[in-house]
């Protein structure tokens, strides 16, 4: 009472005095379009540049102005706010760009091989002059490899989960966590030079008469190691959420801790093991380098992984994009729309279980 | 049923002891009985079974525990068998192989370095980064902190799906929609700014460090965005609201409570971002222009990187070639190993950090 006497004599006080004064919308758009006016004047003006600098340049006039006037009328630290808060905003905008372009080009230039002959024929006897060729071939290698990447990486990565929530204590438990995580950044080209030094190199020769065999399942063996700590990572996340309770209530009947793990603590998590495993095969299947290294990439139907090379979509793919041929982009195109769409059904079928599951929530 | 071949009671009574034994530690919590070997309460004479040796109880865990060991052998086994590969082929070798810069692994008096592709990918990394860090940081903040819960949940799905994208799919986008837009600017930025030395050169332009890193940062971006939005959102309500309540505007409040708690797993972020960005082959393979030679500029056709080079040179490599290849591999394998146990180290001990304060 005494204070505002003293500083401030003779204000009567209104709401328009005592709220904190704020930006109109009216004069916050004015100063965007003033800002795209004078930034289209200068860039055309000068002749420097074309549309894309006069909408970068608007933003930046914007954000000068926006400053100075809303300095003005609300005071440097609210304009601060809204300076940020554009910013914040823009970020998301440029973000959302590339994927809309991804995303577009995708099924523009996809659906223009879209048809039976693409997922009915191989790249058999297709020459550079020849506008057919499909992708059948590559299909069955990318299925049959991520099929048995996953019957390799899934009985292992859920024992390896059971392990480090159900058993493990102490030292030797927090290393094999801590090298778990490590793993998941493991590059897949990395994966791949192992498979091929391991398993390609050293191993194959004893089973095909001294020379180096490449293979669907050398291309397996990759893949597994890539999916094996995304499989452990989120099994493991998933065991834990099962409450303590359903245990004890196994054990107070008697049941072993083997069978409790069995028959208690996986069927409760086993909608959100399922997840974790969709999302592991969908990352599997879109990788591209450990499969180039190892898996030969033959241009004809091979259904048999341990013998002879195999193909795979995102290795179609890496090849017909590498193609000289004027058909090529187009297979290319249409494989990665096709990859694409497997990818990205697996990981909205599994975000969507995730979302159903009760565990989680 | 394996061990325990004898009536339901005795079994009941067998696992009983078990369970009360850790109960005194930690019940309610879920905690197992994992170790049977503690000796039954009271004696209890004949009725007790005798723990089998070799039962089914004693497979399991160990089928686990090996399962669980299985990642620490395959990470030793990854730096033994490149090591076993690489080390015939650096002895072949008639330059220093990591000051050199040439890569000839093929020819009869092998001469290879991997100096070139070193500096190549740490340069497409550190600029992927540097774009990539700022606007996923915005995101994160725009998904934590300014977004209503109806819009948030559906970009925050996005940025997922974003993840997901296969990293082929990114290099055919690049080369064949990026790169006409990409060359356009670095015409430009040539026409304008060539006095700085990194947008120099006469051309030609597109096939660049520039296109490689921009579809680099596209996909470093949703992981940065996503380990960012998670350590944004576990800011304790009470400093935001202590902030909001000393008068500090929305930026304040970030700048001041949200910003400082998520600083180090906001540090692991990026880490983990850079070790991805490094391992990155395919879509590098396809945008680079693939150039044997050290420059700091940006936009003209060239650059290199480790990961690309051995998809690029694996075809046509004989047995030295691949040698020179996994030896190279051998490099980036330590890069990122180092890079993500940092990235992985910071977060560990945050973790334990938050649950000794809890």
């Amino acid at each position: 009472m005494s204070l505002l006497d003293r500083e401030a004599a003779g204000v009567v006080m209104t709401p328009d005095n005592i709220r904190t004064k704020r930006l109109p919308l009216g004069i916050n758009l004015g100063i965007a379009a003033a800002g795209l006016l004078i930034a289209a004047a200068v860039v055309y003006g000068f002749g420097i540049g074309n549309y894309v600098l006069v909408v970068v340049l608007g933003v930046v006039f914007y954000l000068i102005g926006l400053q100075v006037v809303a300095g003005r009328i609300e005071g440097p630290r609210t304009a601060r706010d809204r300076m940020w808060k554009t910013l914040i905003y823009a970020a998301c905008v440029l973000a959302i760009l590339p994927l809309a372009s991804v995303v577009w080009t995708l099924v523009s230039k996809g659906v223009e091989r879209l048809d039976g002959n693409f997922f009915g024929t191989s790249m058999n006897n297709i020459g550079a002059r020849d506008p057919e060729g499909g992708a059948y071939h590559a299909i069955i290698g990318t299925l049959e490899q991520v099929g048995i990447a996953t019957l390799i990486a899934v009985p292992l990565g859920v024992l390896g989960a059971i392990y480090l929530v159900e058993y493990g204590r102490g030292r030797f438990a927090n290393t094999v966590r801590f090298f778990v995580d490590v793993m998941t950044g493991i590059p897949s080209i990395v994966a791949g030079l192992f498979i091929l030094s391991f398993w390609v190199l050293i191993v194959s020769p004893w089973f095909n008469n001294g020379t180096p065999r490449f293979s669907g399942f050398a291309a397996s063996l990759a893949l597994t190691v890539l999916m094996l700590p995304t499989i452990v990572r989120s099994t493991e996340e998933m065991l834990r959420l099962v409450p303590g309770p359903l245990r004890e209530g196994a054990y107070a009947l008697g049941v072993p801790q083997w069978k409790t793990i069995l028959k208690v603590v996986l069927p409760t998590a086993l909608p959100g093991i399922v997840t974790g495993v969709m999302l592991a095969v969908a990352r599997a299947a879109g990788e591209t380098a450990p499969v180039l290294l190892v898996a030969g990439g033959a241009a004809s139907i091979n259904f048999n992984p341990f013998e002879g090379g195999q193909q795979s979509l995102a290795l179609f793919v890496y090849q017909q994009a590498g193609d000289a041929s004027r058909y090529a982009p187009a297979r290319a195109w249409t494989a990665a729309l096709t990859l694409v769409a497997i990818v990205l059904i697996l990981t909205i079928a599994a975000k969507l279980l995730a979302r159903r599951n009760s565990l989680s929530k | 049923m394996g061990d325990y071949p004898s009536s339901r009671s005795e079994n009941a009574t067998a696992s009983d002891s078990g369970v009360i034994g850790r109960h005194t530690r930690g019940a309610g919590t879920g905690v197992s009985p994992s170790s049977h070997d503690e000796p039954p309460f009271g004696g209890g004479g004949g009725a007790l079974p005798k723990k089998a040796r070799f039962g089914m109880e004693a497979g399991f865990k160990g089928l686990s525990v090996a399962a669980g060991a299985m990642v620490l052998v395959i990470i030793v086994a990854i730096a033994i068998f490149l090591i076993s590969k690489a080390v015939p082929a650096i002895r072949a070798d008639n330059e220093n192989f990591l000051t050199f810069n040439q890569w000839f692994p093929n020819e009869t008096e092998p001469r290879f370095g991997i100096a070139v592709l070193a500096f190549g990918t740490l340069l497409t990394s550190i600029i992927a980064l540097l774009v990539a860090v700022p606007i996923a940081l915005g995101i994160a903040l725009f998904l934590s902190h300014y977004a209503p819960r109806r819009l948030a949940t559906p970009l925050g799905f996005v940025i997922d799906l974003l993840a997901a994208v296969p990293s082929v799919v990114f290099g055919l986008w690049g080369r064949d929609v990026f790169m006409e837009p990409v060359r356009e600017f670095s015409t430009w930025l040539n026409k304008y700014f060539s006095w700085i030395p990194i947008f120099g050169g006469d051309g030609p332009f597109g096939r660049s460090v520039l296109l490689g890193s921009l579809v680099l940062a596209i996909m470093v971006l949703p992981i940065v965005t996503s380990l960012s939005r998670e350590v944004f959102r576990q800011t304790p309500g009470m400093n935001e609201e202590a902030a909001l309540a000393l008068g500090a505007t929305k930026w304040e409040m970030i700048r001041t409570a949200v910003l400082p708690y998520g600083k180090p797993g906001v540090i692991a972020a990026v880490m983990l971002g850079l070790g991805r960005a490094l391992g990155e082959t395919i879509a590098l393979a396809m945008t680079l222009g693939i150039v044997f030679n050290i420059s700091f500029n940006i936009i003209e056709n060239g650059g290199n990187s480790i990961a690309a080079n051995i998809a690029n040179a694996f075809g046509e490599a004989n047995e030295t070639g691949r040698g020179a290849l996994i030896a190279s591999g051998l490099v980036l394998f330590a890069i990122t190993l180092v890079v993500n146990m940092a990235a992985r180290a910071i977060i560990y001990r945050r973790r334990e950090f938050r649950d000794s304060a809890a």
